[in-house]
């Protein structure tokens, strides 16, 4: 038997040091030499951070091919979040994302997915040419957010779609809402199909005690993971799992198409430790975010008017579980929108949360946070409710709008096209996406048919200050639409 | 031997104190403390290494802070103080017989308890059957409080460190909120002479001025304060701080102050040019 892998190693951040010590003489990129052709840079970072910025060569492996000290982090990894295998990123949980769809799914092959994917699918979709097969979320009718996937919708689109190839699941979603992903794997994988899981939220997970299952507890057949949001690595690192049933030399194909041939190991020697430090520290760590999560919650909800929410909205199905290190709050009863308080929190308070949508916000709490820094949340929400609250009238909830898939995110996207003043496209099919951000789950996607109810929300939604994204015309006054023919 | 206490006041100058020995160090869930005593300023506090108060320079803080408001509101019955861990706020509010209730809001028990044993000079009416020392987060207390306190006297530490919090728009507001509608906010108001001070003091004072419909500055003398000339903020719902100060109300209290008089309280609300102007570009 194999012996356990020492968790405590941390191989590329070890064979850094190394490298370091032989005080090698660079006649290769990067260009600054070590910080010294960059001064003003190296003053702004440090000169760790500027010698550690070097290229892949044999004494530091290489991320396209990793055969030394990578792979060994590389397994590291995988022995730490329980999966059969594992892949450092570069570009983000988004080329995780997509990397784990292009693995999956190829041009005319179907995949299950709930509607409220994050866009780093449906680019995914546009690159691969597969047809997204959507299980309408089910919808907090008070709250105004995207739930999980209900196994029952799950299981009739399996019904539908029995060719498809996967079904994906977010887990848990921005919000914290997480679908009955063992059943959904089960049912995936009686039915021939692999299960995929967006675990952009959920690297605790795999550590934290009492929280959701994570994606490969549930046998899930593959995971992509944020470890720069609650993992605590750098922007722009994160994971690529992959259970037994899938072959990491295709994956890691896959991932050389789009990733980068010059991975920074800023980025990796940070994926490396943050590994070590969650799977030493991990556990007690998060009991600690927990702890901080469900004391803001009471006092928030101590205020008045805002509702904090949490497990009691578990119903065992469309709420199968729920994110207690979320810190999701709604705001329409003390008569503002989430992203007028998100702004006022900011402009008023220099307070930086994670999001405001129309009903609700979102403060990330994780391993970084202090109480005291807790206190002036809470303080500043009771301000904002003191000073700028108001009757709740007039504002609109988000609800989920059922897309009409008319052509494929690929054929849509590349597609002969015009463009028309929002008002007019109604009817028509979009080319691009369009989207709040964040969250970034897509309002329209390239192929989806615009309603009236489409663009009403868009309307709405810009009007109440929401950073909106996706289209070719900044303003959002105008959509692509496919040419009628 | 040569054995000196330093505190850099900015990573560019030093205020050294010769010290005889150190009766105290420990360190809190918060902090690190320290009590030293000295040839030239008796006995002296310093929290994470930064001066706290003297026994020969304290008065002048501690009668600034109080008596201040204490000449101008007619009737403070209810006062909140935020901080003051070492008893010396408390030692003067306890001059007046007419106030009713104090709630001390210390985060760090173990600072009044070092006051308390090697301090006694500050520290020596914390036993006034008025008072309750709550052991909390300041910003956390005063946010459930609502049309409660006359006055509110916030003694906080520097804004860098667990009194950040002290320094904040929501604990401003908290305060307002907290006050009867006649209240008065004081507050320790940092420095406006070095660079860094000068930010803290100017972002306090944006701050207040957006919170409170009055909003004055007076300054004091502190010898081992970085730069010695310290600032306090007067905010408040009603009462102007000149205007209606009551000079003869207060001298008939036959209070012994020996650096606060009545004058004195008027002059200290001229400010220098300088500071006239880092204050005036905040107000908007």
């Amino acid at each position: 038997m194999k012996q356990p892998l020492d968790q405590t190693r941390a191989p590329i951040f070890e064979a850094l040091e190394r490298f370091r010590k032989m005080r090698v003489v660079p006649f290769d990129v990067p260009g600054h030499k070590r910080g010294r052709g960059n001064p003003e840079l190296t003053a702004l970072l440090g000169e760790n951070c500027m010698q550690m910025d070097v290229n892949s060569m044999k004494p530091l492996d290489n991320l396209c091919h990793p055969v030394s000290v990578i792979r060994e982090a590389e397994e590291l990894a995988a022995a730490a979040f329980g999966a059969a295998s594992a892949f450092l990123m570069v570009g983000g949980t988004t080329s995780a994302v997509q990397s784990m769809v292009l693995s999956t799914v190829q041009r005319g092959d179907e995949i299950i997915l709930p509607r409220n994917v994050h866009r780093s699918v449906m680019g995914a979709l546009v690159l691969c040419g597969a047809t997204p097969v959507y299980v309408n979320p089910a919808c907090d009718s008070r709250l105004g957010i995207p739930l999980g996937m209900r196994r029952e919708d799950v299981a009739e689109a399996i019904r539908r779609h029995p060719k498809a190839k996967a079904v994906l699941v977010n887990n848990p979603t921005y919000y914290g809402i997480c679908s009955d992903l063992r059943g959904i794997v089960e049912m995936a994988h009686q039915n021939g199909m692999l299960c995929l899981a967006d675990e952009a939220h959920g690297t605790h997970f795999y550590f934290g005690e009492g929280l959701p299952a994570s994606a490969m507890a549930a046998g899930a057949d593959m995971a992509a993971v944020s470890m720069h949001k609650s993992g605590g690595s750098l922007t722009q690192s994160s994971l690529l799992l992959a259970g037994p049933a899938v072959a990491p030399g295709y994956v890691r194909q896959i991932i050389n198409l789009t990733q980068t041939t010059s991975a920074s190991y800023l980025l990796l020697s940070s994926l490396d430790i943050s590994r070590r430090n969650l799977a030493l520290r991990g556990r007690q760590a998060f009991a600690g975010v927990v702890r901080l999560a469900e004391y803001a919650r009471e006092e928030i909800n101590r205020i008045g008017g805002y509702y904090a929410y949490s497990r009691e909205l578990v119903n065992g199905d469309s709420i199968f579980d729920f994110d207690v290190t979320k810190l999701s709050v709604h705001t329409l009863d003390i008569g503002l929108a989430g992203i007028e308080v998100y702004d006022f929190l900011r402009d008023e308070y220099d307070i930086q949360i994670e999001f405001g949508d129309l009903g609700n916000i979102l403060a990330y709490l994780s391993i970084g946070d202090r109480e005291r820094d807790v206190e002036r949340l809470v303080s500043a929400l009771a301000e904002v409710r003191r000073r700028f609250g108001r009757p709740k009238t007039g504002l609109m909830s988000q609800e989920y709008i059922e897309p009409e898939v008319a052509v494929t995110p690929q054929d849509a996207f590349y597609a002969e096209k015009e463009s028309l003043p929002l008002r007019e496209s109604e009817g028509r099919v979009c080319s691009e996406f369009v989207m709040c951000y964040p969250p970034g789950i897509p309002i329209l996607a390239p192929g989806e048919r615009i309603t009236k109810r489409i663009l009403d929300y868009i309307l709405y939604a810009k009007s109440k200050g929401c950073s909106m994204t996706g289209p070719e015309d900044p303003e959002i006054g105008r959509l692509n639409v496919l040419k009628e023919v | 031997m040569e054995f000196w206490f330093s505190e850099e006041q900015t990573p560019h100058v030093k205020l050294s104190i010769r010290v005889d020995r150190q009766l105290y160090s420990g360190k809190s869930e918060f902090q690190r403390i320290d009590v030293f005593s000295s040839p030239e300023f008796g006995r002296f506090l310093t929290l994470d290494g930064y001066m706290m108060l003297t026994e020969k320079d304290e008065f002048i803080y501690h009668e600034m802070i109080t008596h201040v408001p204490m000449a101008v509101h007619p009737n403070v019955r209810d006062v909140l103080v935020i901080g003051a861990g070492d008893g010396g706020v408390i030692r003067e509010l306890a001059q007046y017989p007419e106030i009713r209730r104090i709630d001390m809001v210390e985060i760090d028990p173990l600072v009044v308890e070092v006051c308390k044993k090697y301090l006694p000079q500050t520290a020596c009416r914390l036993d006034d059957p008025r008072l309750d020392i709550h052991y909390e987060d300041g910003l956390k207390f005063v946010r459930s409080c609502e049309d409660r306190y006359d006055l509110i006297i916030v003694d906080s530490t520097d804004p860098f460190g667990p009194g950040e919090g002290l320094f904040t728009r929501e604990f401003y507001g908290n305060c307002y909120k907290a006050l009867r509608e006649d209240g008065v906010m004081v507050n320790q108001h940092e420095s406006p002479f070095y660079d860094q001070d000068a930010t803290a003091c100017q972002r306090a004072h944006k701050r207040i001025v957006e919170s409170f419909p009055i909003s004055r500055v007076y300054q004091a003398h502190i010898p081992t304060y970085p730069s010695g000339h310290w600032l306090f903020g007067f905010a408040s719902k009603r009462y102007h701080p000149l205007k209606d100060l009551d000079e003869v109300r207060w001298n008939l209290r036959n209070l012994s102050c020996r650096y606060y008089t009545t004058t004195l309280h008027k002059g200290a609300f001229y400010l220098p040019a300088y500071v006239e102007e880092l204050l005036k570009e905040v107000e908007g």
